[in-house]
């Protein structure tokens, strides 16, 4: 990475650590709660970008991984396991595995191939979420509180929380920027350019691909965690389809492959969103023509009109 | 032991044999050139030994190991190498990283994640002592994309070469490459070939004859003389075959 690209992320990691000084500013609890869900989102989107943006991998199931990762906080409250550590474990073997079997199923297929067996595997881990009536099915379920750290209610308080979820973001970050330079991500940037050219070299591309299938996926549960602990609330809606396709929209608003780029996007995102539906319960609407005109006119989405480069 | 042996290979597009009963022996520090006119076939051979296509029959058996259903990563990773007939490079990484990530093949285990790849030195070292051998050391940092066609084939040479091979298939390495380039291009096949084997594709006969110890004839996938290029150039049936063609 030159120095130079350093700026934008630098930056904007700075300004989200001072967001709840700046909340006091204005209503507080609302600016802490939308940015908590902005950064949220971006950790799920920063996930995706490591699949699309370096992998080529456009995986239409992704928020199945925010789905395991809240129901991991529900479903072990609901049995008076409270504990954030245990939630954590549980979500991130939950998608572990979940990951390496669609995974290892959805890559053996290409291109739009991919894009729908991933779809489907999302969409059987919606329905699962629907039929579980014990758990609220289609409904979802209130969380009495939130995860509880060695017994204690840390999270709390909003601003923990949102540290927190700061934390797991800057953590994710600086772990994707690692890997995309390493020996493991130049050969995933590799495939993604050019598999045939890395086949003839020696690398088998399906496990490479799956590795970070499971690393986005789990890094994605991770992110469904901290959002039934910022909504207290989980459902099956967290896994749909639309979801998955929000969290692509995200990323290319953004701007694919420079991982920053999924924050500027999970921001400009729901903030348009927050703003539009002020006037018009049809916002979505309008979501549409903005990503088509970003794709078309702005190479690099987002990030590329703010110049920060990949 | 034979490096390369070939027996009884055939495929099939459809109703049109593409490979028909091709057998050869490639020999020890030889290079083995085939011709044939266009649509001979010779492209989708290369594509069976290397593992890109799959034959309908036959074996391909690489350092007295079968390899006829190996993937091609798996025969590169045992040392049976091939350039494309259409350059195919990544042309986002800069020529220098095209080759480090082709030593890196050959270098322990990739499934590394904290340091930073674009710094190790030992591939590093390796892919720029390759350009230079190539005439590409000035434009080591220049995006792969970025280079001119003739570059390209150098480059796709030294990235085939950084696999560290022990056999190389090369597909029309001159394709396309100005007439100093392919100059360059045949004094450095000369020195390699004292290296290592290499089944050589080439339309260029001026290349074939300077740099072939044996050629063979493919002509709709059939191999219809092979032997010395002298004999070759003899034969009836293929001044038939090539009819109008200068051999
Ligand atoms: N995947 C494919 N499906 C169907 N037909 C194919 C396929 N690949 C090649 N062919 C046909 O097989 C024949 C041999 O093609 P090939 O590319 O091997 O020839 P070649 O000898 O390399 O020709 P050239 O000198 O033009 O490179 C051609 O007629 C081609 O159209
Ligand atoms: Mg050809």
């Amino acid at each position: 990475m030159k120095r130079r690209s350093l700026i934008l992320p630098v930056m904007l990691f700075a300004l989200l650590a001072l967001v709840p000084l700046l909340a006091t500013l204005g209503p507080r609890s609302f600016i802490l709660a939308i940015t908590t869900r902005i950064v949220i989102l971006a950790l799920a989107a920063l996930s995706l970008d490591l699949l699309i943006g370096y992998g080529a991998m456009i995986s239409f199931g992704h928020a199945a991984f925010l789905g395991l990762g809240a129901y991991s906080v529900a479903i072990l409250s609901s049995h008076g396991i409270n504990n954030a550590f245990a939630h954590i474990g549980c979500a991130l073997a939950v998608s572990l595995v979940f990951a390496l079997i669609t995974g290892a199923i959805s890559l053996r297929t290409k291109g739009v191939y991919f894009i729908m067996i991933t779809l489907a595997f999302g969409q059987m881990l919606f329905f699962l979420g629907t039929s579980l009536a014990a758990y609220g099915g289609d409904d979802g379920l209130t969380l009495a509180q939130r995860s509880l750290v060695f017994g204690a209610p840390v999270l709390k308080n909003d601003v923990t929380l949102y540290y927190v979820c700061f934390a797991a973001l800057l953590g994710a970050y600086l772990l994707c920027r690692a890997i995309v330079a390493s020996r493991f991500g130049r050969v995933l940037r590799g495939i993604r350019d050019n598999p045939v050219r890395m086949q003839a070299i020696g690398f088998a591309p399906f496990r490479y691909q799956l590795t970070a299938y499971v690393l986005a996926g789990m890094i994605a549960a991770v992110a469904g965690v901290l959002l039934a602990n910022q909504a207290e609330f989980v459902s099956p809606a967290y896994a749909t389809w639309q979801r998955s396709g929000e969290l692509i929209f995200v990323v290319v608003l953004g701007g694919l492959g420079s991982l920053h780029g999924a924050i500027i996007g999970a921001a400009a995102f729901s903030l348009l969103a927050e703003l539009l539906s002020h006037y018009t319960e049809h916002w979505a609407m309008i979501f549409g023509p903005i990503l088509i005109l970003v794709v078309l006119f702005v190479r690099g989405g987002l990030t590329g009109l703010l110049g920060g480069g990949r | 032991m034979i490096p390369l042996r070939i027996e009884h290979l055939c495929k099939s597009y459809g109703a049109l044999k593409v490979t028909d009963d091709v057998s050869l022996d490639i020999a020890e520090n030889e290079l083995h050139a085939i011709i044939g006119p266009n649509g001979a076939g010779k492209t989708t051979l290369i594509h069976q030994l290397s593992g890109l296509a799959q034959p309908d029959s036959g074996r391909v058996v690489f350092m007295g190991e079968e390899v006829t259903h190996l993937p091609m990563d798996a025969r590169a990773r045992l040392g049976l190498v091939r350039s494309f007939q259409i350059t195919s490079i990544l042309p986002r990484f800069s020529a220098l990283e095209n080759v480090a990530l082709a030593a890196q093949a050959r270098d322990g285990s990739s499934f590394r994640f904290f340091s930073n790849a674009s710094r190790e030195a030992d591939l590093n070292d390796i892919a720029m002592r390759l350009l230079t051998r190539f005439g590409l050391h000035e434009r080591a940092q220049v995006a792969a994309g970025s280079l001119s066609h003739g570059e390209k084939r150098q480059l796709e040479l030294a990235v085939a070469l950084a696999a560290q091979p022990k056999l190389l298939l090369l597909d029309e390495p001159l394709a396309g490459a100005s007439h100093e380039e392919a100059q360059r291009l045949i004094v450095t096949l000369q020195t390699l070939k004292r290296e290592l084997p290499i089944v050589l594709i080439e339309h260029d006969m001026d290349a074939v004859f300077a740099l072939a110890d044996r050629v063979s004839v493919l002509v709709y996938g059939r191999i219809i003389a092979s032997g010395l290029p002298q004999d070759v150039r003899a034969d009836p049936q293929v001044r038939a075959a090539y009819l109008g063609e200068e051999v």
